[in-house]
């Protein structure tokens, strides 16, 4: 599983030069690489559907954060200081962070046997009981339906938030 | 484990871009990373070796292994919803950025006086 | 006169030829979600991709004669409500989301039961909803001035 350590490292480095560049739009388009890094991640960990979803949406991403910044961009923008001092606590965090994370990994299964209690009635019974051959879209919209239903009242919801802090009717000129 | 602990760095680059950085589209590509981040290890955890993709096809024996399919279905809707925050999030950034001419947090703090 | 929007013919004639091909892909994919990796969301996203790009091509006026903004909005409000229906009608049978309609053959379109329609209603919604959001977006003005191309608004 080599292959798997080199995007991710990829994507890392990816990940440091969209946080790091001065522009803003060079930053975008190194998020982008971010994206596409975790296309191939998801096809290699054998999961097309999301490799697909992650596809589309990465590049709708793009085009949302490229209509920000293409037009309003200034050059004076870039030359920010940070303040030192929530460097420091960030690097507290981050080491906090990674040292219980590495701690709480001793109690995970390991990488490539998974612990699937549910997933195995899923996979034995989503042919009989809702016949579709796609397991993933059967817990989507079968087995677990009601969890879909949340996931589109919130998007429901950010769309109608993000048209009525657009919109133009009913602002002061 | 190595790929566990190399999320979590993911994590953590864009937890310094949401906090340290002051510009408001770094904040929001600093929330994509973390989105991304976080995804990517939950996929990892349900991940088998020597595991079919969890798509039925015909003739497919009752043995087949599959990689776990509950993770993948919840990331799924995990991905849209955080297209929808980042939509959100870039009309707020665009409505300050008119009212107060620059995306620096600072500088808009000191506009308003 | 009018003045000519969008990008050059080239850029148009080429959008001509392959917008089609683009939503075909995306009603193909959210229609067999139930056999093959896709379904309404990645569909639901490929559509509002073709209708930007036609957006991008054409200008604001050439997309107002295949979907305004308006219209954007109610097929959202539409797909949403016709999700939620789906739900409800479960509670007939028995239960909430209960799949009711009979699975049908293995492997063929027609199994699931209740699969496709609700595959169709995310499809509409999310396509519909991220296309008023980049509508919203794209005919904003830089200066805060919403030119007026936001059909429906009025």
């Amino acid at each position: 599983m080599i292959e798997l350590h080199i995007i991710l490292f990829f994507m890392i480095l990816a990940a440091l030069i969209a946080v790091e560049m001065r522009g803003l739009l060079n930053s975008v388009i190194a998020l982008g690489a971010v994206g596409m890094g975790l296309v191939l991640q998801f096809l290699l960990l054998r999961a097309p559907d999301l490799a697909i979803v992650q596809l589309v949406v990465e590049i709708l991403i793009l085009i949302l954060l490229i209509r920000a910044t293409v037009k309003l961009d200034r050059p004076s923008e870039s030359t920010l200081k940070e303040n030192w001092a929530y460097v420091l606590c960030l690097l507290l965090f981050a080491g906090v962070f990674l040292w219980f994370g590495y701690r709480a990994l001793e109690g995970l299964p390991l990488f490539g046997a998974p612990e699937m209690n549910v997933s195995d009635y899923y996979i034995s019974n989503a042919m009989e009981q809702t016949g579709a051959a796609n397991i993933v879209t059967s817990i989507l919209l079968d087995f677990r339906a009601y969890d879909t239903l949340g996931e589109v009242t919130v998007l429901f919801t950010s769309i109608v938030g993000a048209i009525a802090v657009l919109r133009k009717i009913g602002r002061k000129q | 484990m190595t790929l566990y602990f190399m999320t979590f760095i993911l994590f953590c680059i864009g937890m310094y871009a949401l906090v340290v950085k002051k510009n408001l589209v770094k904040k929001i590509i600093g929330l994509v990373i973390i989105e991304n981040a976080v995804n990517l290890f939950l996929i990892l955890v349900g991940f088998r070796f020597d595991a079919e993709a969890p798509i039925l096809e015909e003739g497919m024996g009752k043995m087949v292994a599959f990689v776990d399919p509950l993770p993948q279905a919840m990331i799924l809707t995990s991905i849209v919803i955080g297209l929808g925050v980042v939509a959100l999030l870039v009309a707020i950034a665009i409505r300050i950025y008119e009212k107060y001419g620059t995306f620096d947090i600072s500088q808009i703090r000191e506009l308003r006086g | 006169m009018k003045e000519e929007q969008g990008m050059s013919i080239l850029v148009k004639r080429i959008t001509r030829m392959t917008v089609s091909l683009i939503l075909l892909y995306g009603f193909y994919i959210a229609l067999h979600g139930h056999l093959s990796p896709g379904g309404g969301f990645a569909g639901g996203v490929i559509f509002a991709l073709s209708m930007i790009h036609i957006t991008l091509a054409f200008g604001a006026e050439g997309v107002k004669e295949i979907m305004s903004k308006a219209k954007a909005s109610f097929l959202e409000s539409a797909g949403a409500l016709l999700f939620l229906l789906i739900g409800v009608s479960g509670i007939l049978s028995g239960a909430f989301f209960l799949n009711f309609l009979p699975t049908g053959y293995e492997f063929r379109f027609f199994s699931g039961g209740t699969m496709i329609f609700s595959n169709m209603a995310i499809f509409i919604k999310v396509g519909a909803g991220l296309f008023a959001v980049f509508v919203v977006l794209a005919f904003l003005g830089p200066e805060g001035h919403t030119e007026d191309n936001d059909g429906g608004e009025k």
